[in-house]
């Protein structure tokens, strides 16, 4: 029984290695840069416009929202990283009704490499939005003795990211195939819709909770407390 | 193992590129064209309020004109209601005075007439008494009517006395040459002569007569000097004749109060 796809391993010399995770994860590039190409490829500009368009429109539009309701000024520049953690998520979990699939976000290597692309794009966002020393200074925020514990914060959130969405992908599946070996028939589908729907929502918390730790970093200095006067004036 | 470091590099690798790809394939262009759809939209709504205040503005420009259209309307109804009202009475007034002096003139005219009428009806009377006159003298005295007026003349000039006289013989002496007697009719010589000896026999010393025939006269004579003068004529009947037709008349244009009378 495997854990992880992973270990399935198509090619192998050395170091390098063509597994199950990557490609799958090339299948699905290929399915979203090609669908995406398709549709854009005539796209109206005019009030009718073809159904495809529209239920991308809904989607990116939607992807948009979503970030700017989380608090980001500019979503238009968050929207490539964001949109794409959410989509691949997405498309990962959706894609687990064909047989044979096995979702790439299932490894731990996919979601340590996500979570580690978060990682590198929380200061890569601060740093621009704020400069060096700003960035920097946040950690040193609200004193210097917070500093390690910011730190510890920010790998302990990556950690929790990564493993989060592995644990919730492993799980559905493996639960999935434990159940097929005893109840065959009604069970494991009920369990498969049941892990789209865990698939969707895990989608949506990697990549909001990667649009709040971006706008944390570029928003600089925490909002202060809203007061009562606040409120009434 | 649970992470191999390879395929997290390798899935990190991917990741990136899918990210470039997904924004060259699918959020660009389609946050592109949603934006172009916005911007026309925005493009047509704002051709379409700057249409509507293009709208309002006419429709304000041509209520206000229309308002200045129907006070001015209104203005020149009321002011051709008051000339038309002046020019009417104007017209009223002049077709009264002509209707007056229309009127006026023809009462004139009838009054005239009228006056003609009795005038030549005057005459006609004259003559036509003359001439009964004349004729009825020829036949019952056997005289000429001439004759008998000169006779009548005469016989006043004898009768004159008083004042009237003293005055007739002041004129006489007063003016020897304009001593002139006037007949309606040819006296003879024979007449002529009566005339002249009755007058020198009355008035002595008076100086001799002129004679002249006018016809105005109808039958009459009469004699002028220096401004006195004695007459004889036809007329002095007509007039009392004239007066007696007058108050006949007038008996019988106003016969309803007798009739009234009458009844009562």
């Amino acid at each position: 029984m495997r854990l992880s796809p992973d270990e399935m391993i198509f090619w192998q010399n050395g170091y390098f290695k063509l597994n199950g995770t990557i490609v799958f994860t090339w299948a699905l590039m290929l399915v979203l840069a090609a669908g995406s190409k398709l549709v854009t490829r005539k796209l109206s500009m005019d009030l009718k416009r073809a159904y495809w368009q529209n239920l991308l429109e809904i989607i990116v539009t939607g992807i948009e929202k979503q970030i700017e309701d989380v608090g980001l000024r500019d979503p238009k520049k968050y929207i490539g990283f964001l949109g794409t953690l959410f989509l691949f998520i997405a498309l990962a979990s959706l894609c687990t009704v064909i047989p044979g699939f096995e979702p790439p976000t299932g490894s731990l290597s996919t979601t340590a490499a996500l979570a580690l692309c978060v990682l590198v794009a929380v200061p890569f966002f601060g740093i621009e939005q704020q400069g060096l020393r700003g960035y920097l200074k946040s950690y040193l925020e609200p004193t210097v003795i917070m500093l390690p514990f910011n730190i510890i914060s920010e790998l302990s959130r990556t950690l929790a990211l990564a493993v989060r969405l592995f644990g919730n992908m492993m799980s559905g599946t493996m639960i999935i195939a434990i159940l097929l070996t005893i109840t065959p028939f009604i069970f494991p589908v009920a369990m498969s819709a049941l892990g789209l729907l865990t698939g969707m929502v895990q989608a949506y918390i990697f990549s909001i909770l990667a649009a709040v730790y971006i706008a944390a970093a570029t928003r600089g200095r925490r909002p202060k407390p809203v007061s009562i006067q606040d409120i009434k004036s | 193992m649970l992470i191999d470091w390879f395929t997290v590099g390798a899935q990190a690798l991917n990741f990136l590129i899918l990210v470039w790809l997904l924004k060259r394939f699918l959020y660009k262009p389609i946050l592109d064209a949603v934006d172009a759809r916005e911007e026309r939209i925005a493009a047509q709504l704002a051709d379409a309020d700057a249409k509507k205040a293009e709208a309002q503005k006419q429709r304000d420009t041509f209520d206000q004109k229309n308002e200045a259209f129907d006070r001015q309307r209104a203005a020149l109804m009321s002011q051709a209601a008051s000339d038309a009202k002046a020019e009417g009475q104007r017209l009223l007034d002049e077709a009264g005075k002509a209707a007056d002096a229309l009127s006026a003139r023809r009462r004139e005219a009838l009054q005239g007439d009228a006056q003609n009428l009795d005038e030549a009806i005057g005459r006609r009377i004259q003559q036509e008494v003359f001439a009964i006159a004349r004729k009825a003298l020829a036949d019952l005295a056997t005289d000429s009517l001439e004759a008998r007026m000169v006779w009548v003349f005469i016989t006043r000039l004898r009768a004159m006395d008083g004042k009237a006289k003293e005055d007739l013989a002041e004129a006489l002496k007063a003016a020897p040459g304009s001593v002139l007697v006037r007949s309606a009719f040819d006296l003879p010589a024979a007449q002529h002569a009566t005339l002249q000896t009755a007058l020198r026999e009355t008035f002595p010393g008076v100086a001799p007569v002129r004679f002249e025939t006018a016809p105005e006269l109808v039958g009459g004579i009469e004699l002028t000097a220096n401004g006195q003068k004695i007459a004889w004529s036809i007329s002095d009947y007509l007039v009392s004749l004239k007066e007696g037709v007058d108050a006949l008349l007038k008996q019988k244009v106003e016969p309803a109060p007798k009739l009234e009378t009458k009844s009562q």
